[in-house]
């Protein structure tokens, strides 16, 4: 009864806020070419699909999107689990991490361009290191805080090798924490698409930029709209994959 | 008949922040194959640390271990002994079956036997239906019957454990010993048994070693002679534990 309750008020709260959304520019409050009313956003959506553009942009985005994500955590999980396991390597990298982590993603831009020219690498490195802090830091505090206990039933089992540790109790008991880094980077990641592509690597980032220069301000609405909608997907579709990987737990 | 286990002079020292501490010293132990024996000692005098050095958890400072496995044992390379937990330290991540067939993974079982084995274990300790449950959807009491059939599982010369039913409530905690006395049965196996009832000790030991002293060693031993299987009412049985308990109190104030 009250889920039912709560979810017509978010509808109704939805459904509001788009009529006043709608009626600001219709009544000349704003104006439109600045602030296009949502019924605006159908047909400019339908054009661009027709034109195939749509599709392309949000294909390159996505495939900048999947690559960043991929390269990231796997470099993430990697050396977050070498220095969870290894004192020496903590202690090896701890300074380098400080003096490195603080700068922010996008201020690699410039290196990004200079490195892989304005091209889809450049876009799938600035992602990349935004999801390889996330996850490297998710990672390392999830080895570390494995429960000593179960590490020693391995051993009592004759699992003796870093190796069966890792394998057998560190990497399925470090599980959760490292999913919770990764939906983080999920969301971080899906920021980054935009403002790396803005520098013109083809995407929804280009596309938009393109748009506004324009002013079409009904196109940049529609990939805001995209983005939201493509967001809401991979979450859910994460967040089930998860929910899967972990029904171990209570 | 030769000792499976032969322990002489065993010491151990853990050592942390610098600060040393002698928990077990000069300790000797033999124990044949087929014999249950029970360990007792108060809190904190070192029976965990005694398992833990068989099963190679810790190292001895000074002493030697000899254990001498069974000849088709020393074939198979199987590991001659096998722990329970006092908490049944399930992996959670794993089923049951899974968790059951857990050691003999790193043999390089293959996966079918391994499940078969794992199934005739959990039938040996009656969840032959639980194989595929996650270990949180276990009782308490399922979880140590478990975590026994992993053990067993390892078909080990020797299964120690350790309170194996010290946090089970009183009728599933009997309904376990007479399991185990049943298993053992079935089985053959040598057991090392710690725990800190001396009532439990005595109705599933043949031989009863008190752990005594700071550095700890064996302090007095005692045989029950009642046989098996046996009455918990069997008035030899409670001759043999007052006599443990005089022994016991005796060590202590003795300190
Ligand atoms: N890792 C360790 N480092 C230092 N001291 C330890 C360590 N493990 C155990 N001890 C100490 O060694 C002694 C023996 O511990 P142990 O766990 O063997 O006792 P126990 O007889 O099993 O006790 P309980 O019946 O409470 O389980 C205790 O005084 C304990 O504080
Ligand atoms: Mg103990």
């Amino acid at each position: 009864m009250t889920r039912l309750r709560r979810t017509v008020l978010a509808a109704l709260g939805l459904g509001l806020f788009l009529l006043v959304w709608e009626a600001l520019p219709r009544f000349g409050l704003l104006n439109a070419a600045l602030v296009p009313p949502p019924s605006a956003i159908p047909a400019a959506l339908a054009s661009e699909i027709r034109s195939g553009v749509w599709l392309a942009a949000v294909l390159s985005s996505l495939s900048h999107y999947a690559t960043g994500l991929l390269v990231g955590s796997l470099l993430g999980v990697a050396l977050g689990t070498a220095s969870g396991m290894f004192r020496l390597v903590e202690d090896l990298t701890a300074w380098i991490v400080r003096l490195i982590r603080p700068i922010p993603g996008l201020a690699w831009v410039p290196f990004a361009i200079i490195w892989f020219g304005v091209e889809p690498a450049a876009a799938v490195f600035i992602i990349a290191i935004g999801v390889f802090w996330i996850v490297f830091f998710a990672t390392q505090g999830a080895i570390r805080g494995v429960d000593r206990d179960l590490v020693e039933v391995a051993e009592a089992f004759g699992f003796r090798s870093a190796r069966a540790r890792l394998v057998k109790i560190l990497l399925p008991a470090a599980t959760p924490g490292i999913m919770v880094g990764l939906r983080t980077a999920l969301g971080q990641a899906w920021m980054a698409v935009v403002a790396a592509e803005i520098f013109g690597v083809p995407g929804v980032g280009q596309r938009m930029m393109q748009a506004s220069s324009l002013l079409a301000t009904d196109i940049v609405l529609v990939y805001m709209l995209t983005m939201a909608a493509l967001y809401g997907l991979i979450d859910s579709a994460f967040v089930a994959a998860q929910n899967w990987l972990l029904r171990w737990r209570t | 008949m030769a000792d499976v286990i032969d322990i002489r002079g065993l010491a151990l020292t853990y050592e942390r922040d610098g600060r040393r501490t002698e928990v077990l010293r000069g300790l000797d132990l033999a124990i044949q194959p087929g014999e249950f024996v029970a360990i007792v000692g108060e809190s904190g005098v070192g029976k965990s640390t005694l398992l833990r050095v068989l099963i190679g958890l810790a190292q001895p400072s000074a002493g030697t271990v000899e254990v001498r496995p069974s000849p088709d044992r020393r074939e198979s390379r199987l590991p001659p002994m096998a722990l329970v937990f006092q908490d049944s330290r399930l992996l959670p991540w794993r089923r049951v079956a899974a968790n059951v067939g857990f050691g003999l993974e790193w043999r390089g079982v293959p996966a079918a036997e391994r499940r078969q084995r794992a199934q005739a274990m959990l039938d040996l300790v009656r969840l032959g239906d639980l194989g595929s449950r996650w270990p949180h959807q276990l009782s308490g009491g399922q979880r140590q019957r478990v975590s026994l059939a992993r053990a067993l599982a390892e078909e080990p010369d020797v299964l120690l454990m350790d309170e194996p039913f010290s946090a089970l409530d009183s009728l599933t905690r009997e309904d376990l010993q007479d399991e185990l006395l049943r298993i053992r049965q079935e089985t053959g196996r040598t057991v090392l048994f710690v725990t800190h009832d001396i009532d439990e000790a005595v109705y599933l030991a043949d031989r009863v070693i008190v752990l005594t002293g700071r550095p700890a060693g064996i302090g007095a031993e005692i045989r029950v002679d009642a046989p098996q299987p046996r009455n918990r009412r069997d008035p030899r049985l409670a001759e043999t534990a007052r006599a443990l308990r005089a022994e016991l109190s005796q060590r202590s104030a003795e300190l």
